[in-house]
């Protein structure tokens, strides 16, 4: 048969719970929006704290990088972040995708122009994977930068470089897309129905939050 | 076969001491962490979660195994138990052998379990691989934790001996990697360091290439697999060589 605690201790146990919920919400929840982004650890670093896990740590550095207030982010320390995620695990999309359509998605045409460098100079290390994001930073630089120069250059990039016959022909002709007189919305509209097609975006949540972009692009014009 | 009976008493044991449960409860913080993950990913979801559910699979299954391995054996001998089996008509290499079959066929069920519920996330082939790898690499902590768990005379210098033979294996090519680029004016401490390294490296398993996420994630080559279960085999042989030349050698 269990014996009964004493009444006290029960009276103890209470409090103390009590006690450390109490002091938990004192302190308040820890958020990193606000505080400044440290410096991006070596690659190499990454690898031994994670024992290997490369992918997990890659993806898992994502979700924190996340968690910063982008109107604050020091976009020099956030490229080498990226640039450490994506050298950990080289074939992960979500440091390409934060940066071309989160970070490079700003009013502030400076720091928007370091993302859009930092997917050009990343594109040129893979271009046969990292060409779409390359084609957004295109339509970027167009529509959002006005710079007509650079949405060329990249575009020419993707028809330069990409080898893969899975490569669709209209990111190889991307040029076109920038030369003509096509507004934003419709551009990114081929663009993503393209992608849809090719089968190279499945995920739902990307999905979801591509078509909620095209949206909110929609109610701007 | 005395073996085999050693061994299904092992997992008897493994069971009766709530083995299961805790693979269940890990399954459960893994499965809740991987919706969570669901919730805040903007992209790359299903890789997300599949990745560090594998990490969190891999790992705990490698401490539960170590734990499990080492918990029984020192309650075994403390409690005299060893002794009485020894006085069975039996040798040491059948009972050391016994033990270890049973603890690895542990580590075999965990990893099975474990790579069925990745088969959700994960392409079946490289899911079949890497619970194949992750059964060895089992087996391989268990035959570390034996050896450790028959010379360590408590239970938390086994333990600590254990894992941390795993973590150095598991680092030690990062740490490689970071000695492999010295500074610009080596001295000769630091030629010795870096060499000490890579001394100390072939004296450990190669489980940085073994039951990688990458395979989980991005798929994998035959080639690849066998090279990391091969390395592996060859090291769990020489673990239990190891601990039954200690074994033998014992004064009960």
């Amino acid at each position: 048969m269990t014996r009964a605690a004493p009444g006290w201790l029960w009276w103890l146990m209470g409090a103390s719970l009590a006690a450390q919920i109490g002091w938990h919400a004192r302190l308040g929840t820890p958020r990193p929006a606000g505080e400044e982004l440290p410096p991006a650890p070596r690659a190499a670093a990454l690898r031994l704290a994670s024992f290997g896990e490369a992918p997990a740590a890659s993806r898992l550095s994502m979700l924190y990088l996340q968690a910063f207030d982008l109107r604050t982010l020091d976009y020099a320390r956030l490229a080498a972040w990226l640039r450490a995620l994506l050298e950990l695990d080289p074939r992960g999309p979500y440091p390409l995708f934060t940066a071309a359509r989160v970070y490079a998605e700003i009013p502030d045409a400076a720091r928007s122009r370091v993302m859009l460098e930092f997917v050009h100079e990343q594109f040129l290390l893979d271009p046969n994977r990292r060409w779409p994001w390359l084609a957004h930073a295109a339509l970027l630089a167009k529509h959002r930068l006005h710079d007509l120069p650079l949405a060329r250059r990249y575009a020419a990039a993707i028809d330069r470089h990409t080898t893969a016959p899975d490569v669709p022909l209209w990111a190889r002709q991307m040029e076109i897309f920038i030369v003509e007189d096509m507004n934003e919305l419709e551009a990114a509209r081929i663009m993503l129905g393209g992608l849809l097609a090719s089968g190279r975006i499945t995920d739902p949540a990307e999905i979801a939050f591509l078509k909620q972009r095209l949206e909110e692009l929609g109610q701007r014009r | 076969m005395p073996v085999a009976t050693l061994a299904r008493s092992v997992l008897l044991e493994a069971r009766r001491g709530g083995l299961p449960w805790l693979a269940a409860a890990v399954l459960a913080v893994g499965l809740g962490g991987a919706a969570f993950l669901s919730q805040v990913a903007l992209t790359d979801t299903a890789a997300l979660q599949l990745a560090v559910l594998a990490a969190l699979l891999r790992a705990c299954a490698v401490f539960l195994i170590a734990a499990q391995v080492t918990g029984a054996t020192l309650r075994e001998i403390q409690d005299k138990g060893l002794e009485l089996m020894l006085s069975l008509p039996l040798s040491r290499t059948t009972h050391y052998l016994g033990r270890l079959a049973g603890f690895a066929a542990c580590a075999a069920i965990l990893a099975a379990v474990f790579c069925a519920v990745l088969l959700f996330w994960a392409a079946p082939l490289p899911a079949i691989l890497w619970g194949v790898s992750l059964a060895l690499e089992g087996a391989l902590v268990a035959a570390a934790a034996l050896f450790f768990a028959m010379t360590l005379p408590s239970l938390v210098s086994a333990i600590a001996a254990t894992v941390g033979l795993y973590l150095l294996a598991r680092a030690m090519p990062a740490i490689q990697a970071m000695a492999a680029a010295p500074l610009p004016e080596e001295g000769w401490g630091g030629w010795l360091a870096r060499h000490a390294v890579d001394a100390i490296a072939f004296l450990l398993p190669r489980l940085d290439v073994a039951t990688r996420t990458e395979w989980l994630v991005y798929g994998t080559s035959a080639a690849e697999v066998a090279a990391a279960v091969g390395g592996m085999v060859f090291y769990i042989v020489l673990l239990a060589a190891a601990g039954l030349v200690d074994f033998h050698r014992r004064n009960l």
